[in-house]
């Protein structure tokens, strides 16, 4: 059973493994330096589909197959699924997990729902509550375009902060304890809101949220930087990495040369120069994740990260009456190994 | 966090680049005044089509619409004013591509509901405003005819 660390983070004492993942992109991923980490890049960003939300669903529903072959597993194997998407009411989660016939925990956490779910699935497996939890995300350029901005044929100017949707999906599956990648720790975030009220600044809406999280998960572990290798947020991109750094150092916390972002690991910015401050959407930190940093674990070359996928939880509607946008951060401890006995018994 | 959200404004604007208004109002410029040699050239050539004085400048603002719905359509628009900004916008062009393009992407849920309703999302305030202002201004004339 899971066991609770200073005032926020759980301990995953049984340390499950993550044991399979996949990851899906389209044609800017392709174009971007970790194209080779993906299963699957697809050509033609419609799926074969006839509207954006359909594309967006028949990503989750590949992605989820993808995930199952890759580990050998069939549907009835999983015991539940924690999805969501960016999607009015989680469509492509609902949509395209249908076919599945698997228990569906819809959840919305806008980008950060790839490190809120697999927590989530993650402890599942650790409680008992399921042999075997998947996670799984997905964002489309197109679909979040049209629900959240303009139409893709508007001819307008992108200011240089905004960021730029991934067209990905990503999925892993949480199981009993067998091999690395193992999870060790969850710290559900805080929804944190400084103020901010442009929509094409989300770096700088998310970023006071990043930071709290991981400052409450340093306080309650009573660890630090240098006890990881690395510490990845989801898609703060780099204004918002910038703004976490400045945030976090009046602490006493120097996360320089410690921290990067998914959604500058996606994206070549000096080539892509669309993509403005970086790579963002749900898809960014789960296609990152599952289809680079889980690898990374399994072969040794991290030992310990954090994985940090931030969302900001903006409704258009609400923001357009003159709120400004909140921001959430759920951080997740991978290891390549599994907690040691003397710290769990 | 131990910062006012006034402090944290601050940060963000330092840590928030600005847009490159050195190339983007040139650019802007220069092709917002070629979109206009475009219309005096079609104002000549319609002209030289034996066209009315009055029902020339018509018949350009015509094209001009037909062309920027046609690039729309051939999804070439975008492109062009990701880089000409306020050059595309402003002109006629502007409004037509911002009727033509929620056209576009709503016809999926239907021609009613979807591309009727939603075709003038953006455009839709400009007509609103663009009329209410017309009516203050046709009233104002009158008051002042009437002094």
């Amino acid at each position: 059973m899971a066991t609770r660390i200073g005032r926020y983070t759980l301990r995953l004492d049984t340390s499950p493994s993550v044991e399979c993942y996949a990851a899906i992109g389209a044609k800017k991923e392709a174009e971007g330096p970790l194209a080779a980490c993906f299963d699957q890049l697809m050509e033609d960003s419609t799926l074969g589909e006839q509207t954006w939300e359909k594309a967006e669903s028949r990503l989750q529903k590949e992605i989820v197959a993808l995930a199952l072959n890759k580990g050998g597993l069939s549907p009835e194997e999983i015991d539940c699924i924690f999805a969501g998407d960016l999607l009015n009411q989680c469509t492509s989660s609902s949509y395209g997990l249908r076919s599945f016939g698997l228990p569906l925990i819809g959840v919305y956490g806008a980008c950060s729902t790839m490190a809120e779910s697999l927590g989530l699935a993650g402890l599942f497996v650790e409680g008992g509550f399921a042999r075997r939890a998947m996670a799984v995300t997905s964002s489309h350029f197109c679909s979040a375009e049209k629900q959240f901005r303009f139409p893709l044929e508007y001819g307008g100017q992108r200011p240089p902060t905004s960021q730029w949707t991934v067209t990905g999906a990503g999925a892993a599956v949480a199981g009993p304890s067998g091999g690395p990648p193992y999870l060790r720790a969850v710290t559900f975030g805080r929804v944190q809101d400084m103020g901010i009220k442009d929509a094409n600044n989300m770096g700088a809406a998310m970023a006071p949220a990043a930071a709290d999280t991981l400052l409450r998960y340093f306080d309650d572990t009573r660890t630090a930087p240098e006890d990881y290798d690395m510490i990845f947020t989801g898609d703060l991109g780099q204004i918002g990495s910038d703004l976490l750094l400045q945030l976090t150092a009046p602490r006493g916390i120097d996360l320089a040369g410690k921290h990067t972002d998914c959604g500058l690991l996606i994206y070549d910015r000096k080539k892509q120069t669309e993509v403005g401050a970086g790579g963002s959407g749900c898809g960014c930190a789960a296609t990152v994740l599952c289809g680079y940093l889980l690898d990374q674990l399994r072969e040794g070359r991290f030992q310990e990260i954090l994985f940090m996928a931030t969302g900001a939880l903006m409704s258009p509607t609400i923001v357009q009456q003159g709120e400004s946008i909140p921001g959430v951060a759920h951080l997740l401890h991978l290891s390549a190994n599994p907690w040691p006995k003397e710290v769990v018994s | 966090m131990s910062m006012t959200p006034q402090e944290y404004q601050e940060l963000c604007n330092k840590a928030s680049p600005s847009s490159k208004s050195l190339v983007r109002i040139p650019t802007a410029f220069a092709v917002g005044g070629l979109i206009c040699v475009i219309g005096q050239l079609l104002l000549a050539f319609y002209g030289s089509l034996g066209v009315s004085e009055e029902q020339a400048p018509a018949w350009v603002s015509i094209t001009l619409i037909f062309l920027s719905a046609l690039l729309t359509g051939l999804r070439v628009y975008d492109n062009i004013a990701r880089y000409a900004g306020a050059g595309t916008l402003v002109p006629i062009t502007g409004f037509a591509n911002a009727v033509a393009s929620p056209a576009l992407e709503f016809k999926s849920e239907g021609l009613v509901l979807g591309l009727a309703a939603k075709m003038f999302v953006i455009a839709g305030p400009v007509i609103v405003y663009g009329l209410a202002a017309s009516v203050a201004y046709g009233l104002l004339l009158v008051l002042a005819s009437l002094l």
